[in-house]
C-alpha cells in the first residue's frame, strides 16, 4: 500500500509495464523446483550426506563388501596354506629404509628358534635378510569364487621369504589372509540373515497389523514369547541341533535361518504398528473398493510407504545378526572349519593361555568391532534420514 | 488394584506353557535320543552295552511313549520340583543346577543396577547439555561400548589383566570356596569378584540405556510443561528433579522388559568366557553333549527369569506412573 502523499495532491495512476504472469506468487525458485520435485529417495540421500559420519561408515561398509567379491585377490596366501616352518609366528613389520637406503616396502626375514627351557616358539627378524614384498604377483593357487583357477595376488611374499603382517596361528595358516576370507561369511551372513528375517518380518507383521482382530492378538503373542527368550541361549540350543553330518555349506544357511528365526520380531512389531494407521487412510479403502486383495494391498500400497523406515530398521538389526554368528561360532556351535569367519577364528583364542603367548591371535576382534560400528552408524544416519518430520 | 495383580500373575501361566512347548521341541529336535549316542560311547571305549540296562533306562526316562506323553510328564514334573535327569551327571537336575542359578540371578540384578547407577546421571547430562563436547564424547564413548561385544570385551580383559597383573580375573569367587557351603567369607569372596562380570556384562547395555533415556529424556524437556514451569522462574536444578527426571525413572523401570534377555544372554556368554560358576558353561558342555534335559531346564529357567522379571517391572511401573494406574485402575 502507497503512502497516502498528504497534501490533497492527486496521486498518479501506475501501470506496471512488466507482461502480466498470474502465477508469479506461486513459482518456485529452482532450489526449490528441485526440492519438491524430488523423490522420496532422493530426498532421503541429502539428508543422508548432511550425517557424516553415516556417509564414512557407508562408505567403510562398501569398502568391506567389495573387498568380499575378490578376497582370493587381496589375501596374499591361500586361505588353508599351512606354511609349517612359522607356527605361531608374530606379526612382521614393514620397512621402507634398510640401513638408510630405500629399498621400497620389505620385512626381514625370520629366524626361528624354540626356547628349550619354556618351549616357547621364538621369532627374530634377521636384518640381513631383506625380502621385498611384491606387487600384482604369482602366489598360491586359489580357486576364484570356487570356479575358475588363478593364483594373481595384489601382493606377496618375496620369492622363498614368508610374510605375515598379522603372524600366524597354531597351523602356520596367514591371519591377515584369514581374516579377509572371513569377511565374507561374516559379512553375507549377515545380509543373508537379514534378508530372510525381513522377509519374515514383512509378512507375519503385514498379516498382524492389516488384519486385526484375533490374528493379530495371536502374532502378538508369538512375538512376545520369541522376545522373553535370551536371544544367546535360544540361539546356542537351536544350533546344537544341527546334525555333525551337514556339508558347511548346508551349515551356513541352517546357523542364518536360525539367526532369523528370533531376529524378525522387532521388525514384525514395526510394520504391524504402522500397518495400523495406515490401513485406515482413504487410498487404502479405494484400493479395497476396487477389489484389491489383502496381498496385493499390503505389498503394493501400504508397504512401499514406509520401506525407507524398514530399511533404517534392517540395517540397525544387521549387527546383531553379525554379533550372533561370530558368537556361536566363538563357542564352537557355529560354523565349523574348513569355512572361515570371524567367529571361527576368535574359537582359536578361546584359551586365554594361548592368547596370552600369541596375542594376535585377537585380531579377529578389530574388524568385528568396526564393522557394527559402521553399522550402527549408519543405521542411525538412515533413520533420521528416512524420519519425514525431522 | 489388585484385581490387576491377580489378572498379570494369571497371564504369566499361558506364556510359560508356550514357552516350554518350544523349549521341549527343541529339546526333541536331535536325532536318537541320549541313550543312543551313551550306546555309541560304550563301544567306542570298547564296552558292550547291557541291553537289560538300556532297556531299564528306556523306561525309567519315558523315551518309549509317545512325545506328548513326555512333555506332559516334564512339564508336570517341573510344576512339581521335578526337573528330570541330568544323563551326563547322573544326578537330578535341580541338584546340578544348585547355586548356578542363584549366581545367573545375582550377576543378572547386579548388572541392572550397575547399569542404572551409570546410565542415569550420564543420559542426564547428555540430555541437558545437548550438542556439547561433553555430550559428544559420551556419546562416542556409549557407542563403542555398544558395538563391543561383551565377549570380546572379557576376552580382552582377562588378557591383560592376565599381561599387566599377572592375575586372573576369571571365577566367581576365590579357589578354595568352590564347593563349600555358603558363609559371610564366601560371600565376600563373590562380591569381591562379581565386579568383573558386572562391569563385563553391563557395559553394551548402559550404552543403549543411555541412547534410549537421552532421546527419552530430550523429548520431554521440549514439552510444554517444562517450558511453563521454567518460564514461571523455577530452578534449574528443582525444575529437573520435579519434572523429566520422574518419567526418566518410570522409563527405567519399563525397560527392564527390553534389557534383562539381552543382559542373561550376555551374561551366559560372559560366563563362559570367564569360566564363572553359573549356568553358562553347564548350559554350553549340556548343549554339546545332547544332555537334552539338562539343557532345555536350563533355557526354561532363564526365560522364566525374564517373564517374572518384566512382571515385577510392570507392577512396579504402575506403583509408579499414575498415568498407568489410571488406566488400569479403570480397566478392573
Amino acid at each position: 500500500m502507497t503512502p497516502s502523499p498528504g497534501n490533497g495532491a492527486v496521486v498518479e495512476h501506475f501501470v506496471s509495464d512488466a507482461p502480466f504472469d498470474p502465477r508469479a506468487a506461486e513459482r518456485l525458485t529452482p532450489e526449490q523446483e528441485r526440492y519438491f520435485m524430488a523423490s522420496q529417495w532422493r530426498l532421503m540421500w541429502w539428508k543422508l550426506k548432511l550425517h557424516k559420519l553415516a556417509v564414512v561408515s557407508g562408505a567403510f561398509l562398501l569398502f568391506l563388501y567389495g573387498t568380499v567379491l575378490i578376497s582370493e585377490f587381496l589375501a596374499p596366501y591361500s586361505v588353508h596354506i599351512r606354511n609349517t616352518g612359522f607356527i605361531y609366528a608374530p606379526p612382521q613389520r614393514v620397512h621402507l629404509f634398510d640401513d638408510g637406503k630405500f629399498v621400497g616396502p620389505f620385512v626381514y626375514g625370520m629366524d626361528y628358534r624354540l626356547n628349550m627351557k619354556n618351549l616357547k616358539r621364538e621369532y627374530t627378524a634377521n636384518s640381513n635378510r631383506v625380502e621385498r614384498i611384491r606387487f600384482f604377483c604369482r602366489g598360491d593357487q586359489y580357486q576364484f569364487w570356487g570356479m575358475t583357477t588363478g593364483s594373481l595376488h595384489l601382493f606377496c611374499p618375496a620369492e622363498g621369504g614368508a610374510l605375515f603382517l598379522l603372524g600366524t596361528d597354531r597351523l602356520g595358516r596367514d591371519v591377515l589372509s584369514r581374516i579377509i576370507y572371513g569377511t565374507r561369511i561374516s559379512l553375507t551372513i549377515g545380509l543373508v540373515g537379514i534378508s530372510f528375517s525381513f522377509l519374515l518380518g514383512m509378512v507375519i507383521g503385514g498379516i498382524a497389523g492389516y488384519f486385526g482382530g484375533w490374528v493379530d492378538t495371536v502374532i502378538q503373542r508369538m512375538i512376545e514369547i520369541l522376545q522373553s527368550f535370551p536371544q544367546i541361549p535360544l540361539w546356542m540350543a537351536l544350533s546344537a541341533v544341527l546334525p555333525l553330518s551337514w556339508s558347511p555349506l548346508l551349515i551356513y544357511f541352517a546357523i542364518t535361518i536360525i539367526l532369523a528365526l528370533i531376529e524378525w520380531t522387532s521388525l514384525a512389531r514395526a510394520v504391524r504398528s504402522k500397518l495400523f494407521a495406515l490401513r485406515e487412510e482413504e487410498f487404502c479403502t479405494a484400493a479395497k473398493l476396487m477389489g484389491a486383495k489383502p496381498a496385493r494391498i499390503i505389498g503394493r500400497h501400504l508397504l512401499p510407504g514406509f520401506m525407507s523406515y524398514l530399511i533404517a530398521a534392517a540395517t540397525l538389526s544387521i549387527p546383531n545378526m553379525i554379533l550372533g554368528e561370530t558368537a556361536l561360532s566363538f563357542l564352537g556351535l557355529g560354523l565349523r572349519p574348513p569355512i572361515t569367519s570371524w567367529g571361527v577364528l576368535l574359537n582359536e583364542a578361546q584359551n586365554i593361555n594361548i592368547v596370552v603367548l600369541y596375542p594376535w591371535l585377537m585380531l579377529p576382534v578389530v574388524p568385528v568391532v568396526l564393522t557394527i560400528l559402521a553399522f550402527s552408524l549408519l543405521g542411525d544416519g538412515l533413520r533420521d534420514a528416512a524420519d519425514p518430520y525431522k | 488394584m489388585f484385581r490387576y495383580i491377580i489378572r498379570r500373575v494369571l497371564l504369566m501361566i499361558p506364556t510359560l506353557l508356550a514357552i516350554s512347548l518350544l523349549v521341549f521341541t527343541i529339546i526333541e529336535l536331535p536325532p536318537g535320543d541320549y541313550i543312543e549316542s551313551y550306546i555309541a560311547q560304550l563301544e567306542a571305549q570298547g564296552e558292550a552295552a547291557n541291553p537289560e540296562l538300556l532297556d531299564f533306562l528306556r523306561e525309567q526316562y519315558g523315551f518309549d511313549k509317545p512325545a506328548y506323553e513326555r512333555y506332559f510328564n516334564w512339564v508336570v514334573g517341573m510344576v512339581q520340583g521335578d526337573f528330570g535327569f541330568s544323563f551326563e551327571y547322573h544326578l537330578p537336575v535341580s541338584e546340578v543346577v544348585g547355586d548356578r542359578l542363584f549366581l545367573t540371578i545375582l550377576i543378572s540384578v547386579a548388572t541392572i543396577i550397575f547399569t542404572w547407577l551409570i546410565a542415569f546421571p550420564i543420559a542426564i547430562y547428555s540430555a541437558t547439555h545437548q550438542y556439547s563436547w561433553g555430550d559428544h564424547g559420551l556419546t562416542l564413548l556409549g557407542l563403542l561400548g555398544l558395538a563391543t561385544p561383551n565377549f570380546l570385551l572379557a576376552l580382552i580383559l582377562l588378557y591383560f589383566a592376565n599381561v599387566v597383573f599377572g592375575t586372573s580375573i576369571g571365577g566367581l569367587m576365590d579357589p578354595e570356596y568352590l564347593n563349600q557351603p555358603w558363609s559371610v567369607d564366601k560371600a565376600i569372596s563373590v562380591l569381591e569378584h562379581l565386579w568383573v562380570p558386572v562391569v563385563v556384562v553391563g557395559t553394551a547395555g548402559t550404552a543403549g540405556l543411555i541412547r534410549r533415556l537421552r532421546a527419552n529424556l530430550l523429548d520431554e524437556l521440549q514439552k510444554h510443561y517444562v517450558v511453563a514451569a521454567r518460564a514461571k522462574g523455577l530452578p534449574q536444578g528443582r525444575l529437573l528433579v520435579k519434572y523429566p527426571l520422574r518419567v526418566a525413572i518410570n522409563f527405567l523401570v519399563s525397560d527392564i522388559g527390553h534389557i534383562l534377555p539381552h543382559i542373561i544372554s550376555g551374561s551366559e556368554l560372559v560366563a563362559i568366557v570367564l569360566s564363572l560358576p553359573t549356568t553358562g558353561p553347564i548350559l554350553i558342555s549340556a548343549l554339546q553333549s545332547q544332555d537334552m534335559y539338562l539343557a532345555g531346564s536350563f533355557l526354561m529357567f532363564l526365560s522364566t527369569l525374564t517373564v517374572v522379571g518384566v512382571l515385577i517391572s510392570d507392577l512396579a511401573l504402575t506403583a509408579l506412573d499414575p498415568r498407568i494406574r489410571l488406566e488400569r485402575g479403570a480397566e478392573s
